[in-house]
Protein backbone atom coordinates (compact mmCIF):
# COMPACT_ATOMS: atom_id res chain seq x y z
CA UNK A 1 0.00 0.00 0.00
CA UNK A 2 1.24 3.46 -0.87
CA UNK A 3 1.56 6.14 1.81
CA UNK A 4 -1.56 7.91 0.58
CA UNK A 5 -3.60 4.70 0.74
CA UNK A 6 -2.33 4.02 4.26
CA UNK A 7 -3.50 7.38 5.48
CA UNK A 8 -6.86 7.22 3.70
CA UNK A 9 -7.51 3.78 5.17
CA UNK A 10 -6.47 5.03 8.60
CA UNK A 11 -8.88 7.96 8.25
CA UNK A 12 -11.78 5.64 7.43
CA UNK A 13 -10.87 3.38 10.34
CA UNK A 14 -10.86 6.35 12.68
CA UNK A 15 -14.30 7.43 11.48
CA UNK A 16 -15.59 3.91 11.97
CA UNK A 17 -14.05 3.79 15.43
CA UNK A 18 -15.93 7.00 16.19
CA UNK A 19 -19.21 5.35 15.20
CA UNK A 20 -18.45 2.38 17.44
CA UNK A 21 -17.62 4.69 20.36
CA UNK A 22 -21.03 6.27 19.83
CA UNK A 23 -22.59 2.80 20.14
CA UNK A 24 -20.71 2.32 23.44
CA UNK A 25 -22.09 5.63 24.72
CA UNK A 26 -25.64 4.65 23.73
CA UNK A 27 -25.17 1.33 25.52
CA UNK A 28 -24.11 3.15 28.69
CA UNK A 29 -27.11 5.47 28.47
CA UNK A 30 -29.46 2.53 27.99
CA UNK A 31 -27.99 0.79 31.01
CA UNK A 32 -28.62 3.90 33.12
CA UNK A 33 -32.17 4.26 31.78
CA UNK A 34 -32.91 0.61 32.53
CA UNK A 35 -31.79 1.09 36.11
CA UNK A 36 -34.00 4.17 36.48
CA UNK A 37 -37.04 2.39 35.02
CA UNK A 38 -36.42 -0.49 37.42
CA UNK A 39 -36.53 1.99 40.30
CA UNK A 40 -39.68 3.62 38.94
CA UNK A 41 -41.38 0.24 38.60
CA UNK A 42 -40.44 -0.68 42.14
CA UNK A 43 -41.78 2.66 43.41
CA UNK A 44 -45.01 2.24 41.44
CA UNK A 45 -45.52 -1.28 42.78
CA UNK A 46 -44.85 -0.13 46.29
CA UNK A 47 -47.37 2.68 45.93
CA UNK A 48 -49.95 0.21 44.62
CA UNK A 49 -49.23 -2.15 47.51
CA UNK A 50 -49.60 0.65 50.09
CA UNK A 51 -52.89 1.70 48.52
CA UNK A 52 -54.15 -1.86 48.71
CA UNK A 53 -53.19 -2.13 52.37
CA UNK A 54 -55.04 0.99 53.46
CA UNK A 55 -58.29 0.00 51.77
CA UNK A 56 -59.95 -2.25 54.34
CA UNK A 57 -62.80 -4.67 54.04
CA UNK A 58 -66.33 -3.42 54.44
CA UNK B 1 -63.05 -38.22 7.75
CA UNK B 2 -64.88 -35.14 8.89
CA UNK B 3 -61.83 -33.03 8.01
CA UNK B 4 -62.32 -33.62 4.32
CA UNK B 5 -66.06 -33.28 4.69
CA UNK B 6 -65.47 -29.82 6.18
CA UNK B 7 -63.10 -28.94 3.37
CA UNK B 8 -65.62 -30.13 0.82
CA UNK B 9 -68.46 -28.17 2.35
CA UNK B 10 -66.44 -24.95 2.54
CA UNK B 11 -65.14 -25.33 -1.01
CA UNK B 12 -68.64 -26.01 -2.30
CA UNK B 13 -69.82 -22.81 -0.60
CA UNK B 14 -67.21 -20.73 -2.40
CA UNK B 15 -67.89 -22.32 -5.75
CA UNK B 16 -71.64 -21.85 -5.38
CA UNK B 17 -71.15 -18.22 -4.39
CA UNK B 18 -69.08 -17.61 -7.48
CA UNK B 19 -71.54 -19.42 -9.72
CA UNK B 20 -74.28 -17.13 -8.51
CA UNK B 21 -72.36 -13.86 -8.39
CA UNK B 22 -70.29 -14.49 -11.51
CA UNK B 23 -67.96 -11.59 -10.92
CA UNK B 24 -64.45 -12.96 -10.27
CA UNK B 25 -64.10 -15.46 -13.09
CA UNK B 26 -65.25 -13.21 -15.97
CA UNK B 27 -62.97 -10.47 -14.65
CA UNK B 28 -60.00 -12.84 -14.60
CA UNK B 29 -60.76 -14.03 -18.14
CA UNK B 30 -61.05 -10.52 -19.48
CA UNK B 31 -57.93 -9.46 -17.63
CA UNK B 32 -55.81 -12.26 -19.01
CA UNK B 33 -56.90 -11.73 -22.62
CA UNK B 34 -56.34 -7.98 -22.31
CA UNK B 35 -52.90 -8.68 -20.86
CA UNK B 36 -52.02 -10.81 -23.88
CA UNK B 37 -52.98 -7.95 -26.17
CA UNK B 38 -50.77 -5.60 -24.15
CA UNK B 39 -47.94 -8.12 -24.44
CA UNK B 40 -48.28 -8.13 -28.20
CA UNK B 41 -47.69 -4.41 -28.22
CA UNK B 42 -44.87 -4.59 -25.68
CA UNK B 43 -42.80 -7.14 -27.57
CA UNK B 44 -40.79 -5.41 -30.27
CA UNK B 45 -40.57 -7.05 -33.67
CA UNK B 46 -38.27 -10.04 -33.97
CA UNK B 47 -38.60 -10.79 -30.27
CA UNK B 48 -38.04 -14.45 -29.75
CA UNK B 49 -40.67 -16.98 -28.94
CA UNK B 50 -38.97 -17.31 -25.60
CA UNK B 51 -39.93 -13.78 -24.63
CA UNK B 52 -43.58 -14.58 -25.22
CA UNK B 53 -43.27 -17.75 -23.12
CA UNK B 54 -41.83 -15.74 -20.29
CA UNK B 55 -44.64 -13.23 -20.54
CA UNK B 56 -47.20 -16.02 -20.28
CA UNK B 57 -46.00 -16.60 -16.75
CA UNK B 58 -46.24 -12.92 -15.91
CA UNK B 59 -49.86 -13.02 -17.09
CA UNK B 60 -50.59 -16.09 -14.97
CA UNK B 61 -49.13 -14.57 -11.82
CA UNK B 62 -50.99 -11.29 -12.17
CA UNK B 63 -54.27 -12.89 -13.13
CA UNK B 64 -53.93 -15.11 -10.09
CA UNK B 65 -53.28 -12.01 -7.96
CA UNK B 66 -56.50 -10.51 -9.27
CA UNK B 67 -58.46 -13.58 -8.27
CA UNK B 68 -56.70 -13.92 -4.91
CA UNK B 69 -57.50 -10.34 -4.03
CA UNK B 70 -61.14 -11.27 -4.23
CA UNK B 71 -60.80 -14.55 -2.37
CA UNK B 72 -61.53 -13.37 1.13
CA UNK B 73 -63.74 -10.43 0.25
CA UNK B 74 -67.05 -12.24 0.97
CA UNK B 75 -65.72 -13.44 4.33
CA UNK B 76 -64.53 -10.02 5.27
CA UNK B 77 -67.64 -8.15 4.18
CA UNK B 78 -70.06 -10.47 5.92
CA UNK B 79 -67.75 -11.04 8.87
CA UNK B 80 -68.04 -14.71 8.12
CA UNK B 81 -64.42 -15.42 8.97
CA UNK B 82 -65.07 -15.08 12.71
CA UNK B 83 -67.92 -17.52 12.39
CA UNK B 84 -65.78 -19.97 10.47
CA UNK B 85 -63.06 -19.77 13.07
CA UNK B 86 -65.56 -20.50 15.83
CA UNK B 87 -66.88 -23.49 13.93
CA UNK B 88 -65.73 -26.86 15.32
CA UNK B 89 -63.48 -27.66 12.39
CA UNK B 90 -59.71 -27.67 12.07
CA UNK B 91 -58.76 -24.11 11.04
CA UNK B 92 -56.47 -25.37 8.30
CA UNK B 93 -59.59 -26.76 6.58
CA UNK B 94 -60.60 -23.16 5.90
CA UNK B 95 -57.32 -22.57 4.10
CA UNK B 96 -57.47 -25.82 2.17
CA UNK B 97 -61.05 -25.26 1.03
CA UNK B 98 -60.34 -21.70 -0.05
CA UNK B 99 -57.22 -22.83 -1.94
CA UNK B 100 -59.17 -25.52 -3.76
CA UNK B 101 -61.88 -23.05 -4.74
CA UNK B 102 -59.30 -20.50 -5.95
CA UNK B 103 -57.53 -23.27 -7.83
CA UNK B 104 -60.80 -24.07 -9.57
CA UNK B 105 -61.22 -20.43 -10.63
CA UNK B 106 -57.64 -20.10 -11.80
CA UNK B 107 -57.88 -23.37 -13.67
CA UNK B 108 -61.10 -22.29 -15.34
CA UNK B 109 -59.51 -19.01 -16.38
CA UNK B 110 -56.49 -20.85 -17.79
CA UNK B 111 -58.69 -23.22 -19.75
CA UNK B 112 -59.52 -20.18 -21.85
CA UNK B 113 -56.23 -18.30 -21.47
CA UNK B 114 -53.89 -21.03 -22.68
CA UNK B 115 -55.65 -21.64 -26.01
CA UNK B 116 -55.86 -17.87 -26.53
CA UNK B 117 -52.12 -17.66 -25.88
CA UNK B 118 -51.50 -20.43 -28.39
CA UNK B 119 -53.63 -18.50 -30.86
CA UNK B 120 -51.91 -15.16 -30.33
CA UNK B 121 -48.32 -16.25 -29.93
CA UNK B 122 -47.22 -19.84 -30.33
CA UNK B 123 -48.18 -23.36 -29.37
CA UNK B 124 -47.67 -24.76 -25.92
CA UNK B 125 -45.74 -27.90 -25.09
CA UNK B 126 -46.90 -30.56 -22.69
CA UNK B 127 -44.23 -29.50 -20.27
CA UNK B 128 -45.65 -25.98 -20.20
CA UNK B 129 -49.10 -27.28 -19.33
CA UNK B 130 -47.66 -29.54 -16.63
CA UNK B 131 -45.75 -26.55 -15.31
CA UNK B 132 -48.93 -24.48 -15.27
CA UNK B 133 -50.76 -27.15 -13.28
CA UNK B 134 -47.99 -27.48 -10.71
CA UNK B 135 -47.51 -23.74 -10.48
CA UNK B 136 -51.25 -23.19 -9.97
CA UNK B 137 -51.18 -25.41 -6.91
CA UNK B 138 -48.35 -23.39 -5.41
CA UNK B 139 -49.90 -20.06 -6.34
CA UNK B 140 -53.26 -20.92 -4.82
CA UNK B 141 -51.81 -22.47 -1.66
CA UNK B 142 -49.48 -19.58 -0.86
CA UNK B 143 -51.75 -16.89 -2.29
CA UNK B 144 -54.77 -17.95 -0.29
CA UNK B 145 -52.69 -18.06 2.86
CA UNK B 146 -51.31 -14.59 2.27
CA UNK B 147 -54.76 -13.34 1.31
CA UNK B 148 -56.02 -14.37 4.74
CA UNK B 149 -53.13 -12.50 6.31
CA UNK B 150 -53.73 -9.40 4.21
CA UNK B 151 -57.41 -9.35 5.11
CA UNK B 152 -56.49 -8.99 8.78
CA UNK B 153 -54.60 -5.76 8.13
CA UNK B 154 -55.59 -2.21 7.33
CA UNK B 155 -53.80 -2.12 4.00
CA UNK B 156 -55.49 -5.23 2.54
CA UNK B 157 -55.53 -4.87 -1.26
CA UNK B 158 -52.28 -2.94 -1.23
CA UNK B 159 -50.51 -5.55 0.81
CA UNK B 160 -51.34 -8.79 -0.96
CA UNK B 161 -49.17 -8.20 -4.09
CA UNK B 162 -46.26 -7.08 -1.89
CA UNK B 163 -46.51 -10.22 0.19
CA UNK B 164 -47.12 -12.52 -2.74
CA UNK B 165 -44.59 -11.47 -5.39
CA UNK B 166 -41.34 -12.37 -3.57
CA UNK B 167 -42.79 -15.79 -2.82
CA UNK B 168 -43.96 -16.12 -6.43
CA UNK B 169 -40.46 -15.68 -7.85
CA UNK B 170 -39.50 -19.37 -7.45
CA UNK B 171 -42.79 -20.34 -9.10
CA UNK B 172 -42.02 -18.12 -12.09
CA UNK B 173 -38.52 -19.59 -12.32
CA UNK B 174 -39.91 -23.12 -12.29
CA UNK B 175 -42.64 -22.34 -14.76
CA UNK B 176 -40.52 -20.46 -17.27
CA UNK B 177 -37.85 -23.13 -17.02
CA UNK B 178 -40.38 -25.83 -17.77
CA UNK B 179 -41.69 -23.88 -20.77
CA UNK B 180 -38.41 -22.85 -22.26
CA UNK B 181 -35.66 -25.33 -21.46
CA UNK B 182 -35.09 -28.53 -23.43
CA UNK B 183 -35.20 -30.87 -20.46
CA UNK B 184 -37.96 -29.53 -18.21
CA UNK B 185 -37.82 -32.35 -15.67
CA UNK B 186 -35.68 -30.40 -13.23
CA UNK B 187 -38.03 -27.45 -13.22
CA UNK B 188 -41.17 -29.54 -12.82
CA UNK B 189 -39.52 -31.33 -9.91
CA UNK B 190 -38.61 -27.96 -8.41
CA UNK B 191 -42.22 -26.77 -8.72
CA UNK B 192 -43.40 -29.94 -7.01
CA UNK B 193 -40.88 -29.35 -4.21
CA UNK B 194 -42.09 -25.77 -3.79
CA UNK B 195 -45.71 -26.93 -3.63
CA UNK B 196 -44.85 -29.56 -1.05
CA UNK B 197 -42.74 -27.34 1.21
CA UNK B 198 -44.98 -24.30 1.19
CA UNK B 199 -48.17 -26.33 1.18
CA UNK B 200 -47.06 -28.02 4.38
CA UNK B 201 -45.99 -24.75 5.93
CA UNK B 202 -49.32 -23.08 5.08
CA UNK B 203 -51.29 -26.03 6.38
CA UNK B 204 -49.35 -26.09 9.64
CA UNK B 205 -49.47 -22.38 10.38
CA UNK B 206 -52.88 -21.22 9.11
CA UNK B 207 -54.29 -21.70 12.59
CA UNK B 208 -52.17 -18.81 13.85
CA UNK B 209 -53.25 -16.46 11.11
CA UNK B 210 -56.91 -16.49 12.04
CA UNK B 211 -56.72 -16.88 15.79
CA UNK B 212 -55.07 -14.97 18.61
CA UNK C 1 -43.90 -7.43 35.35
CA UNK C 2 -40.30 -7.59 34.38
CA UNK C 3 -39.12 -10.52 32.34
CA UNK C 4 -35.46 -11.16 33.10
CA UNK C 5 -34.07 -12.81 30.00
CA UNK C 6 -31.56 -15.56 30.54
CA UNK C 7 -28.69 -14.87 28.18
CA UNK C 8 -28.98 -11.12 28.36
CA UNK C 9 -26.87 -11.13 31.49
CA UNK C 10 -23.84 -9.72 29.68
CA UNK C 11 -24.04 -5.99 30.30
CA UNK C 12 -24.65 -3.99 27.18
CA UNK C 13 -21.73 -1.54 27.50
CA UNK C 14 -19.34 -4.45 27.86
CA UNK C 15 -20.69 -5.94 24.64
CA UNK C 16 -20.32 -2.60 22.87
CA UNK C 17 -16.71 -2.15 23.99
CA UNK C 18 -15.88 -5.74 23.01
CA UNK C 19 -17.32 -5.23 19.53
CA UNK C 20 -15.41 -1.93 19.21
CA UNK C 21 -12.15 -3.65 20.04
CA UNK C 22 -12.78 -6.67 17.82
CA UNK C 23 -13.85 -4.49 14.89
CA UNK C 24 -10.68 -2.42 15.16
CA UNK C 25 -8.59 -5.57 15.22
CA UNK C 26 -10.48 -6.85 12.18
CA UNK C 27 -10.03 -3.59 10.28
CA UNK C 28 -6.33 -3.54 11.05
CA UNK C 29 -5.97 -7.09 9.83
CA UNK C 30 -8.02 -6.44 6.70
CA UNK C 31 -6.13 -3.38 5.60
CA UNK C 32 -2.65 -3.70 7.03
CA UNK C 33 -1.89 -7.37 7.58
CA UNK C 34 -3.71 -9.53 5.04
CA UNK C 35 -1.71 -10.03 1.87
CA UNK C 36 -2.79 -8.57 -1.46
CA UNK C 37 -4.76 -10.91 -3.65
CA UNK C 38 -2.80 -12.16 -6.66
CA UNK C 39 -5.66 -11.70 -9.11
CA UNK C 40 -7.73 -8.77 -7.97
CA UNK C 41 -5.32 -6.73 -5.92
CA UNK C 42 -6.35 -4.31 -3.24
CA UNK C 43 -10.03 -4.19 -4.15
CA UNK C 44 -10.47 -7.83 -3.20
CA UNK C 45 -10.39 -6.77 0.45
CA UNK C 46 -14.02 -5.79 0.28
CA UNK C 47 -14.61 -9.54 0.34
CA UNK C 48 -13.64 -9.53 4.03
CA UNK C 49 -16.70 -7.39 4.70
CA UNK C 50 -19.13 -8.63 2.07
CA UNK C 51 -19.16 -12.32 2.96
CA UNK C 52 -19.24 -11.93 6.76
CA UNK C 53 -22.04 -9.38 6.42
CA UNK C 54 -23.99 -11.81 4.26
CA UNK C 55 -23.53 -14.58 6.79
CA UNK C 56 -24.53 -12.23 9.60
CA UNK C 57 -27.70 -11.32 7.69
CA UNK C 58 -28.60 -15.01 7.31
CA UNK C 59 -27.95 -15.48 11.02
CA UNK C 60 -30.27 -12.57 11.85
CA UNK C 61 -33.07 -13.96 9.70
CA UNK C 62 -32.60 -17.39 11.23
CA UNK C 63 -32.69 -15.88 14.71
CA UNK C 64 -35.85 -13.99 13.78
CA UNK C 65 -37.47 -17.21 12.60
CA UNK C 66 -36.38 -19.04 15.75
CA UNK C 67 -37.89 -16.36 17.97
CA UNK C 68 -41.02 -16.46 15.82
CA UNK C 69 -41.26 -20.19 16.40
CA UNK C 70 -40.87 -19.67 20.14
CA UNK C 71 -43.67 -17.13 20.04
CA UNK C 72 -46.07 -19.42 18.23
CA UNK C 73 -45.10 -22.59 20.03
CA UNK C 74 -44.15 -21.62 23.58
CA UNK C 75 -46.02 -18.31 23.79
CA UNK C 76 -42.82 -16.69 25.03
CA UNK C 77 -43.93 -13.11 25.84
CA UNK C 78 -40.73 -11.41 24.75
CA UNK C 79 -40.26 -13.47 21.58
CA UNK C 80 -42.35 -11.30 19.25
CA UNK C 81 -40.28 -8.19 19.93
CA UNK C 82 -37.04 -10.18 19.71
CA UNK C 83 -38.13 -11.63 16.37
CA UNK C 84 -38.96 -8.19 15.03
CA UNK C 85 -35.64 -6.70 16.11
CA UNK C 86 -33.72 -9.66 14.66
CA UNK C 87 -35.49 -9.29 11.30
CA UNK C 88 -34.80 -5.55 11.41
CA UNK C 89 -31.08 -6.18 11.92
CA UNK C 90 -31.20 -8.74 9.14
CA UNK C 91 -32.65 -6.21 6.71
CA UNK C 92 -30.00 -3.65 7.66
CA UNK C 93 -27.21 -6.15 7.07
CA UNK C 94 -28.93 -7.40 3.93
CA UNK C 95 -28.96 -3.87 2.55
CA UNK C 96 -25.24 -3.68 3.32
CA UNK C 97 -24.71 -6.91 1.39
CA UNK C 98 -26.40 -5.40 -1.63
CA UNK C 99 -24.33 -2.21 -1.33
CA UNK C 100 -20.97 -3.91 -0.79
CA UNK C 101 -21.73 -6.49 -3.47
CA UNK C 102 -22.65 -3.76 -5.90
CA UNK C 103 -19.41 -1.89 -5.18
CA UNK C 104 -17.43 -5.08 -5.61
CA UNK C 105 -19.17 -5.83 -8.90
CA UNK C 106 -18.41 -2.34 -10.15
CA UNK C 107 -14.75 -2.61 -9.21
CA UNK C 108 -14.28 -6.12 -10.56
CA UNK C 109 -16.48 -6.14 -13.64
CA UNK C 110 -17.48 -2.56 -14.33
CA UNK C 111 -21.20 -3.13 -13.73
CA UNK C 112 -23.12 -1.90 -10.70
CA UNK C 113 -25.43 -4.88 -10.82
CA UNK C 114 -24.84 -8.46 -11.93
CA UNK C 115 -27.81 -10.77 -12.43
CA UNK C 116 -25.31 -13.62 -12.73
CA UNK C 117 -24.16 -13.32 -9.12
CA UNK C 118 -26.38 -15.71 -7.13
CA UNK C 119 -25.92 -14.21 -3.71
CA UNK C 120 -26.77 -10.69 -4.82
CA UNK C 121 -29.97 -11.81 -6.52
CA UNK C 122 -30.92 -13.88 -3.48
CA UNK C 123 -30.47 -10.92 -1.20
CA UNK C 124 -32.55 -8.79 -3.54
CA UNK C 125 -35.42 -11.27 -3.27
CA UNK C 126 -35.01 -11.49 0.51
CA UNK C 127 -34.88 -7.71 0.74
CA UNK C 128 -38.24 -7.51 -1.06
CA UNK C 129 -39.66 -10.22 1.15
CA UNK C 130 -38.57 -8.70 4.45
CA UNK C 131 -39.55 -5.17 3.45
CA UNK C 132 -43.02 -6.60 3.01
CA UNK C 133 -42.63 -7.95 6.57
CA UNK C 134 -42.50 -4.39 7.85
CA UNK C 135 -45.40 -3.31 5.67
CA UNK C 136 -47.39 -6.19 7.10
CA UNK C 137 -46.41 -5.46 10.67
CA UNK C 138 -47.20 -1.79 10.53
CA UNK C 139 -50.60 -2.19 8.94
CA UNK C 140 -51.89 -4.19 11.91
CA UNK C 141 -52.59 -2.66 15.30
CA UNK C 142 -50.30 -3.87 18.10
CA UNK C 143 -51.62 -6.97 19.74
CA UNK C 144 -51.60 -10.74 19.62
CA UNK C 145 -52.76 -10.90 16.02
CA UNK C 146 -49.92 -8.69 14.81
CA UNK C 147 -47.46 -10.90 16.69
CA UNK C 148 -48.93 -14.04 15.14
CA UNK C 149 -48.95 -12.70 11.59
CA UNK C 150 -45.36 -11.42 11.90
CA UNK C 151 -44.19 -14.72 13.35
CA UNK C 152 -45.77 -16.80 10.60
CA UNK C 153 -44.31 -14.52 7.93
CA UNK C 154 -40.84 -14.75 9.47
CA UNK C 155 -41.11 -18.55 9.27
CA UNK C 156 -42.04 -18.30 5.59
CA UNK C 157 -38.94 -16.19 5.07
CA UNK C 158 -36.61 -18.78 6.43
CA UNK C 159 -38.12 -21.46 4.16
CA UNK C 160 -37.87 -19.05 1.24
CA UNK C 161 -34.10 -18.63 1.63
CA UNK C 162 -33.05 -22.10 0.39
CA UNK C 163 -35.94 -22.34 -2.09
CA UNK C 164 -35.02 -19.00 -3.65
CA UNK C 165 -31.37 -19.93 -3.78
CA UNK C 166 -32.21 -23.12 -5.62
CA UNK C 167 -34.54 -21.20 -7.97
CA UNK C 168 -31.84 -18.68 -8.79
CA UNK C 169 -29.36 -21.45 -9.49
CA UNK C 170 -31.65 -23.32 -11.87
CA UNK C 171 -32.78 -20.09 -13.50
CA UNK C 172 -29.26 -19.46 -14.71
CA UNK C 173 -29.56 -21.90 -17.56
CA UNK C 174 -32.19 -19.80 -19.27
CA UNK C 175 -31.65 -16.33 -17.83
CA UNK C 176 -27.96 -15.58 -17.81
CA UNK C 177 -25.63 -17.74 -19.82
CA UNK C 178 -22.43 -15.93 -18.92
CA UNK C 179 -21.22 -16.39 -15.40
CA UNK C 180 -19.56 -13.50 -13.68
CA UNK C 181 -18.61 -15.00 -10.39
CA UNK C 182 -17.00 -12.96 -7.71
CA UNK C 183 -14.25 -15.22 -6.52
CA UNK C 184 -13.17 -15.30 -2.98
CA UNK C 185 -9.49 -15.66 -2.23
CA UNK C 186 -7.85 -19.00 -1.75
CA UNK C 187 -7.94 -19.50 1.94
CA UNK C 188 -4.73 -19.93 3.82
CA UNK C 189 -2.65 -18.37 6.53
CA UNK C 190 -3.41 -14.74 7.26
CA UNK C 191 -6.34 -14.67 4.84
CA UNK C 192 -8.21 -17.24 6.86
CA UNK C 193 -7.37 -15.54 10.15
CA UNK C 194 -8.48 -12.15 8.85
CA UNK C 195 -11.70 -13.62 7.51
CA UNK C 196 -12.53 -15.34 10.78
CA UNK C 197 -11.79 -12.25 12.86
CA UNK C 198 -13.90 -10.11 10.54
CA UNK C 199 -16.75 -12.60 10.78
CA UNK C 200 -16.57 -12.72 14.56
CA UNK C 201 -16.39 -8.93 14.77
CA UNK C 202 -19.45 -8.49 12.57
CA UNK C 203 -21.49 -11.10 14.42
CA UNK C 204 -20.61 -9.47 17.73
CA UNK C 205 -21.42 -6.04 16.36
CA UNK C 206 -24.75 -7.29 15.02
CA UNK C 207 -25.57 -8.80 18.39
CA UNK C 208 -24.66 -5.55 20.13
CA UNK C 209 -26.92 -3.57 17.82
CA UNK C 210 -29.65 -6.14 18.37
CA UNK C 211 -29.36 -5.79 22.15
CA UNK C 212 -29.30 -2.00 21.88
CA UNK C 213 -32.47 -1.88 19.82
CA UNK C 214 -34.21 -4.51 21.92
CA UNK C 215 -33.38 -2.72 25.16
CA UNK C 216 -34.58 0.57 23.74
CA UNK C 217 -37.90 -0.91 22.65
CA UNK C 218 -38.38 -2.75 25.92
CA UNK C 219 -37.79 0.48 27.81
CA UNK C 220 -40.40 2.20 25.65
CA UNK C 221 -42.88 -0.55 26.43
CA UNK C 222 -42.20 -0.50 30.16
CA UNK C 223 -42.44 3.28 30.37
CA UNK C 224 -45.75 3.19 28.52
CA UNK C 225 -46.98 0.56 30.99
CA UNK C 226 -45.88 2.69 33.92
CA UNK C 227 -47.58 5.76 32.54
CA UNK C 228 -50.91 4.04 32.15
CA UNK C 229 -50.65 1.90 35.28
Amino acid sequence: MTTAETYVTAAYCVVFAGVLVYVVLIALKLQRLEREVDELERAAHKAAEDERETVGVG
Amino acid sequence: MTYFADVGALARKDLLLELRARDTLPAMLLFVVATFVVFHFSLPAHSSQLAASGLLWVAIIFTALLGLGRAFVPEREQRVLDGLVLAPCDRSAIWLAKSIATLAFLGAAELVALPVFALFFHGLSGATVAGVVLADIGICAVGTFLGAMAVATRARDLLLPLLFLPLAIPIVVGGVGASVVGSPGRYLAFLALYDLLFGLLCWATFEYVVTE
Amino acid sequence: MRVVSRLYRVPLPALAVASLVLMMVALTLVFYVAPNDANQGFSQRIFYFHVPIAFTAYACFAAGAWKALRHLWKRDPLADLESYVAVHQGVIFGTLVLLTGSIWAKISWGHWWLWGEDELVLFLVLFLFYCAYFMLRFSVDPGPQRANLSAVYALFGVVLIPVSFLAIRIAKSFVHPEVFTLHGPNFGGWILVTYCVAQAALLLFAHTLYRVELTGKRLDARLRELRFA
